[in-house]
C-alpha cells in the first residue's frame, strides 16, 4: 500500500535530518502507528506523505503511485486528519463538511447522505447546523475526522487524532478509526498515547532523531523485551528517559 | 466547476457570517465619500459664500487703505476687523485665533502718489514738459512695505492666493494713479480727459468637450469616481486577513492536502471580492445621485456612463482583488497584512493623484504615478465622469488594470506554488 523509500527531510538552516533514510512499508489494511517522543521526526514524515512538505531525498508510493508524478491522484486517495482542528470556526459543522467534501469532488446528493451518515454515526447530527466556535475541543475533533473521510481515503493519515479530548469522544473517534479500517481504509497514525496505541495498531515504529528504531507488532515488541509490561516500556527502553524539549 | 462554486460559496457564507466585518465593508466607503464631499463642497462654498476673518492695522489712514479696505469688502471672501498695534495682530495670528493680517504702512498713499508723481514729471521732463510741481522730484521717497502675517498652519496654496489678491489691489492702485497723475499734468481741466481704467482683458472659464453634451465639473463628478477607486483597493485588506486567518486556521493545509487547485481557491475569492466591490461602486453611485442632491450637495451625474463606469469599476476591483491575492498569499499574519494592505492602498492613493492632481508632482512623481493602478482607474473614471469619453478612450487603461490583476495573480500562484513546493 506504502512504500517509502531511503525518505530523508533536512529543514532549511538545520544542522540534523528531521527524518533520515527512512524505509518503511505499510500494508493494504494495517493500522500502522507511528510513535516517537518529540522530535523525533513523526509530523515531518506524515506532512511528506500527505505531500505538504518537500522530501530533501527519497521517495515513497501510494498504491504503486509515485508521489512527484501523481501528486492529484494521490491527494484523491489519501485523506489526511491533521493535529490542529483545520476548520473555518463561523462557519456551521456541515458547511465545513460539504466545502471539504466538494473539494474532493462530491457534490449533490452524496455529499449530502455521506455528511448525514457521517455525523450520526459521531453523534453530531443534532449540532450540524451550530458554528463550529461553540463547539468542545471533543466535538471539533470528530469534525476534524469527518472531514478527512468523507470521500473514503484508501489511506488516511492521522497526526495525533485524541489530543485534548475527553474518554467518550476519544472512544467514538477510535470507534470510528476502527470501523474505517474494517472497511478497507488504511490507516497511518500518530500519537503519545501509547496506551491507545498499544490496542488500536496492528503494528506499531518508534522513531527518534528521524529514523526508525524498532518495529513490530505490539504484543511482540512488549514480549521481545523482557522488562517491559506494556508499549510505553518498550517506548522507554528504546527512547530513553531524558526529555526532549526543543525549539 | 463544483469545486468552484464551492469555494465562492464558502467565501460568500465566511464573510456575510462576520456581520461587524460586512457593515464596514460597506458603511465605510458610504461614510468616507458623504464627509469627503461634504467638505470638499463646503470648503469650496466658503471660499466663495462665507468670509474668513482678516486683521487689518491701518497706519497709512488714506487713499490706499481705504481702497484696500473696499477691495476686500466687495471680493466678500474676507471679513475685516481693525486693529491699532502690529504686536497684537502678531500674537493673533500666531496663536492661530486668525488666519491672516495686513499691516499697512504710515504715509503709503501719500508716498505713492509722490512716488508717482516723480516718475510721471520725470518722463515729461524727457519729453519736454514741464510739470506743475517740479520739486517734487527733489524729495527721496522711502520704499514700502505692507507686511502679511500668516498662522504658520495655513497652507501655501492659500497664501500665494492671498498675497497674489493684495498685489492686484495695490497694482490697481498704483495703474489708477499713474493715469491719474498724468491726467493733472497734462490737463489743466480734470473733466476734459479722462483715461479709459476699465479692465480690457477678462477671462471666460471653459470646460473643454468632446461632444454636444457638455459636463460641468463638480465636487460629486469628482468625488464619487476618486474615492469609490480608494474604497475598491481597500479590499486587500479584509481579502489578504481572510488569506491569513486560513493560514493560521489550519484550514489552508487541509486545502493542500485536497484535491483543488491554488487557482481555484484564489478564483472563488476573486469571484466573491469582486463581487462586493461592485456592490461597492453601486452603492457610492446610487449615493452620489440620490443622497447627495438631498442633503444640499451637487449630484453625480451619471446619465450615458452608467456602463462604462461600471467596466472601470469592474477592472479596478479586478486589480484590487489582484493585489490583495498577493498580499494575502505573502503575508505571514494578520499583524503583516493589515497595516502593510491599509498603508499601501493610501500610498497608491496618493500616486494615483486621489488627493493631489498628478499634474502638480514633481517630474519623478508623476513617473511613479504611472505605474499606480489608481492611477489607471482614476483616469479612466474621469474619462467616463467628466470627459465623456467612449470605450475605445478607457481601453488602455483597463487593459493596465487587467493585466495587473493577471501579474499579481500569476505570482501569487508561482509564489505559492514554489513556497509549497512538493
Amino acid at each position: 500500500m506504502l512504500q517509502i523509500q531511503q525518505l530523508s527531510k533536512k529543514y532549511k538552516g538545520a544542522d540534523y535530518y528531521s527524518v533520515s533514510n527512512l524505509d518503511l512499508d505499510i500494508y493494504e489494511g494495517e493500522i500502522f502507528g507511528i510513535l516517537g517522543p518529540n522530535g523525533a521526526g513523526k509530523t515531518t514524515l506524515i506532512s511528506m506523505l500527505c505531500s505538504l512538505i518537500k522530501p530533501t531525498s527519497g521517495s515513497f508510493t501510494i498504491n504503486n503511485l509515485d508521489y512527484t508524478n501523481n501528486k492529484k491522484e494521490l491527494k484523491q486517495l489519501i485523506g489526511i486528519v491533521p493535529q490542529e482542528y483545520a476548520l473555518y470556526p463561523s462557519l456551521t459543522a456541515y458547511e465545513n463538511l460539504s466545502y471539504f467534501g466538494s473539494m474532493y469532488g462530491l457534490h449533490g446528493k452524496k455529499l449530502k447522505d455521506s455528511i448525514h451518515l457521517y455525523l450520526e454515526k459521531m453523534g453530531l447530527l443534532e449540532f450540524a447546523n451550530k458554528k463550529i466556535e461553540v463547539f468542545s475541543g471533543g466535538m471539533k475533533r470528530r469534525i476534524n475526522l469527518i472531514a478527512s473521510v468523507l470521500h473514503q481515503p484508501k489511506i488516511l493519515f492521522l497526526d495525533e487524532p485524541t489530543v485534548g479530548v475527553d474518554v467518550q469522544s476519544k472512544n467514538v473517534i477510535i470507534d470510528h478509526l476502527k470501523q474505517l479500517n474494517k472497511q478497507g481504509t488504511t490507516i497511518i497514525y500518530t500519537s503519545h498515547h501509547l496506551n491507545e496505541a498499544e490496542h488500536f495498531c496492528t503494528r506499531v515504529a518508534i522513531i527518534d532523531h528521524g529514523k526508525i528504531i524498532v518495529k513490530g507488532k505490539p504484543k511482540e515488541l512488549i514480549a521481545s523485551n523482557e522488562k517491559a509490561h506494556n508499549l510505553e516500556d518498550v517506548f522507554i527502553e528504546f527512547t530513553g528517559k531524558e526529555l526532549r524539549d526543543h525549539v | 466547476m463544483y469545486k468552484l462554486w464551492a469555494s465562492i460559496y464558502k467565501e460568500f457564507l465566511l464573510l456575510t457570517r462576520d456581520l461587524g466585518g460586512l457593515t464596514i465593508l460597506f458603511v465605510m466607503p458610504l461614510v468616507l465619500i458623504i464627509t469627503i464631499t461634504l467638505i470638499q463642497d463646503s470648503s469650496f462654498k466658503s471660499i466663495q459664500e462665507s468670509e474668513i476673518p482678516i486683521l487689518i492695522v491701518d497706519n497709512d489712514k488714506g487713499m490706499i487703505s481705504s481702497t484696500i479696505f473696499e477691495g476686500l469688502r466687495n471680493q466678500k471672501l474676507f471679513e475685516v476687523i481693525v486693529k491699532e498695534k502690529e504686536s497684537e495682530v502678531e500674537e493673533l495670528v500666531f496663536k492661530g485665533t486668525y488666519q491672516l493680517a495686513i499691516v499697512i504702512p504710515e504715509n503709503l498713499s501719500r508716498d505713492l502718489e509722490l512716488k508717482i508723481s516723480q516718475n510721471v514729471e520725470g518722463v515729461l521732463a524727457d519729453f519736454g514738459l514741464e510739470g506743475e510741481d517740479a520739486s517734487a522730484a527733489k524729495i527721496e521717497v522711502p520704499t514700502k512695505e505692507v507686511r502679511l502675517y500668516f498662522d504658520p498652519a495655513i497652507q501655501q496654496s492659500f497664501k500665494l492666493s492671498i498675497k497674489s489678491g493684495i498685489d492686484k489691489m495695490i497694482s490697481k492702485i498704483e495703474t489708477e494713479s499713474i493715469y491719474k497723475a498724468f491726467q493733472e499734468q497734462l490737463s489743466d481741466d480734470d473733466s476734459s480727459f479722462e483715461f479709459n481704467a476699465e479692465k480690457f482683458i477678462t477671462f471666460n472659464e471653459i470646460t473643454p468637450k468632446l461632444k454636444e453634451d457638455q459636463v460641468l465639473p463638480n465636487s460629486a463628478q469628482h468625488n464619487v469616481p476618486a474615492w469609490t477607486l480608494f474604497a475598491i483597493f481597500f479590499i486587500i485588506v479584509p481579502l489578504s486577513i481572510n488569506m491569513v486567518k486560513e493560514k493560521s486556521q489550519g484550514t489552508f493545509v487541509r486545502l493542500r492536502t485536497n484535491p483543488v487547485s491554488y487557482t481555484i481557491v484564489l478564483a472563488g475569492k476573486t469571484v466573491l471580492f469582486l463581487t462586493v466591490c461592485l456592490i461597492q461602486f453601486f452603492l457610492m453611485v446610487l449615493i452620489g445621485v440620490y443622497l447627495f442632491p438631498a442633503i444640499g450637495l451637487p449630484s453625480l451625474d451619471v446619465s450615458g456612463k452608467l456602463f462604462l463606469a461600471f467596466l472601470v469599476a469592474f477592472f479596478s476591483g479586478l486589480a484590487a482583488v489582484g493585489l490583495g491575492l498577493l498580499l494575502g498569499t505573502i503575508a505571514k499574519s494578520q499583524e503583516q497584512a493589515a497595516p502593510f494592505g491599509a498603508t499601501f492602498v493610501v500610498v497608491l492613493a496618493a500616486l494615483g493623484g486621489v488627493w493631489v492632481p498628478v499634474f502638480m508632482m514633481p517630474n519623478f512623481m508623476q513617473f511613479i504615478s504611472n505605474l499606480s493602478p489608481m492611477n489607471w482607474g482614476l483616469n479612466a473614471f474621469y474619462d467616463v465622469f467628466l470627459r465623456n469619453v467612449g470605450l475605445l478612450e478607457i481601453l488602455p487603461e483597463i487593459g493596465l488594470l487587467f493585466l495587473f490583476f493577471l501579474a499579481t495573480t500569476i505570482i501569487s500562484i508561482i509564489y505559492n506554488n514554489k513556497k509549497n513546493a512538493v
